[in-house]
């Protein structure tokens, strides 16, 4: 479904991708993880052409991302994105988040947009909140409506940059357990984290990167019991210390 | 110091009112046209775009390297001749047309200003969430950016209005009765100069006031 093919991506000088590689199938779920500075978000961004790249091509369900005829809102709009700081729009309510690109971009008519926001509420399990402003709730709570807001598109697959790492630690469970219901459910995700008890529990394969390199890629259980690289040993065992 | 004498006033009033309104049309559309052309100013210089900001840069650094006064005079002398130009309309009393052109120009080149803040102090963040729900630009821009950048504006905008609304007096230059050269030609006639433009300060200090006090009360209400 996602194909990533020798992608490679500069700030100028400083090279932050060097030609990563790598597939997501319908219904997989890929963990992303490394060191800070790895590129990894870079790399998710440009998935759904929010970061551009200078070499290679990404395809998702055969429609070039880089492509300059590409309609790129068109494709965004079939590919959900949760953000590190979750981004809702604070001058709406939650409500509002979630039917603005649903009556905008998909042009539902209100009352379907609603109701489909209030069963996602529900799923989410914040349907009592859909009248409150994003400040009036908790980090958790913000995360867990973004998902709600990104799943009201009806997204093909699903893309997670960081989605807990903004969070108090009381507050991950919450938001995982809605992540980890989404995967069993059998969407397609690529996920961006350090939570290695998710990848454990619900990824396909694990990606590891390093300095804008795609240096380990491949099935959890492989990654966990042997990482094939020192690089991601060490990293493991720091992440895995406490 | 002789005794004050206020008498001239109760009659003066209605033409002090009539140029009150002229003072208030001319600050009303300086505020509506400059906020409007101000924005397309300000995303004009936010565009990416070389010349498009180009052109923008020099508009507001042009006009806000000129008196005002000299942009009132100017506008003065051109716009009539080129409305008659154009129109052939000759003889047509252009002070307020010339007036209101001038102001709105003017003031909106502070207003790009204000507005430019206040786009560039909505986070990258917002723009990207925007887009990744399949927004197009114009959309993110028009839905989710200058909703919160004109909230966050809002006190430096009224601000701005009062000042506007206290320059507007400068129009005396051009002849036009507003309600400053009202207030300046009725004590200049009857002899009574200071009564009326210590009435007059005293207008324009109750105004300015109660729109200072608005502005707090906005600030908290629609604050995010």
């Amino acid at each position: 479904m996602i194909s990533i093919q020798d992608i490679s991506k500069w700030y100028g000088e400083f090279q932050v991708l060097r030609d990563c590689t790598t597939r997501v199938e319908k219904g997989e779920v890929v963990v992303v993880c490394g060191p800070s500075g790895s590129g990894k978000s870079t790399l998710i961004k440009c998935v759904n052409g929010l970061e551009p790249f200078q070499k290679g091509e990404i395809r998702i369900e055969n429609v070039s991302v880089g492509h300059s005829r590409t309609n790129l809102p068109r494709l965004r709009a079939r590919v959900g994105m949760v953000f590190q700081h979750f981004e809702l729009f604070p001058h709406l309510t939650v409500m509002q988040n979630l039917t603005i690109a649903q009556q905008r971009v998909l042009k539902r008519k209100g009352r379907d947009a609603t109701d489909k926001g209030l069963a996602l509420l529900d799923v989410v399990g914040l349907k009592a909140h859909a009248q409150k402003y994003p400040a009036q709730l908790s980090g958790g709570q913000q995360q867990r409506v973004a998902i709600a807001r990104a799943l009201a598109m009806d997204p093909i697959a699903m893309l997670f940059d960081e989605p807990t790492s903004a969070l108090d630690p009381e507050m991950i469970k919450e938001v995982l357990d809605v992540m980890v219901r989404l995967a069993q459910e059998g969407m397609t995700m690529m996920v961006v984290t350090h939570e290695m008890g998710f990848a454990r529990r619900v990824a396909n394969r694990v990606i590891f990167m390093d300095e804008g390199q795609i240096v380990e890629d491949r099935p959890k259980d492989d990654f966990f019991k042997d990482p094939g690289t020192e690089r991601a040993r060490q990293f493991l065992s720091k992440i895995l210390a406490h | 110091m002789p005794a004050l004498d206020w008498s001239s006033i109760p009659g003066a009033l209605p033409f002090l009112w009539g140029g009150m309104l002229v003072t208030l049309s001319i600050t009303g559309i300086a505020i509506l046209v400059g906020i409007l052309l101000g924005t397309l100013i300000a995303m004009a210089r936010l565009s990416g775009n070389g010349i498009l900001s180009g052109i923008a840069a020099l508009y507001v650094n042009g006009f806000r390297s000129i008196p005002l006064v000299m942009v009132l005079l100017w506008f003065y002398l051109l716009v009539p001749q080129l409305i008659q130009a154009l129109f052939k309309t000759p003889g047509a009393d252009i002070r307020l047309v010339s007036a209101f052109v001038a102001f709105s120009l003017f003031e909106a080149s502070y207003y790009a200003e204000i507005i430019r803040a206040g786009i560039q102090s909505v986070s990258r963040g917002q723009v990207s969430a925007g887009l990744a729900l399949g927004m197009s630009r114009a959309q993110t821009m028009r839905l989710i950016v200058l909703p919160q950048a004109f909230r966050r504006m809002l006190p430096l905008l009224l601000t701005q209005a009062i000042i506007l609304f206290q320059d507007t007096s400068l129009v005396y230059v051009i002849g036009l009765s507003e309600f400053f050269g009202v207030a300046y030609r009725t004590g200049d006639r009857d002899g009574t100069i200071v009564e009326l433009l210590l009435f007059a300060g005293a207008v324009y200090f109750v105004v300015c006031f109660a729109a200072s006090g608005i502005v707090r009360v906005l600030q908290k209400k629609i604050a995010l």
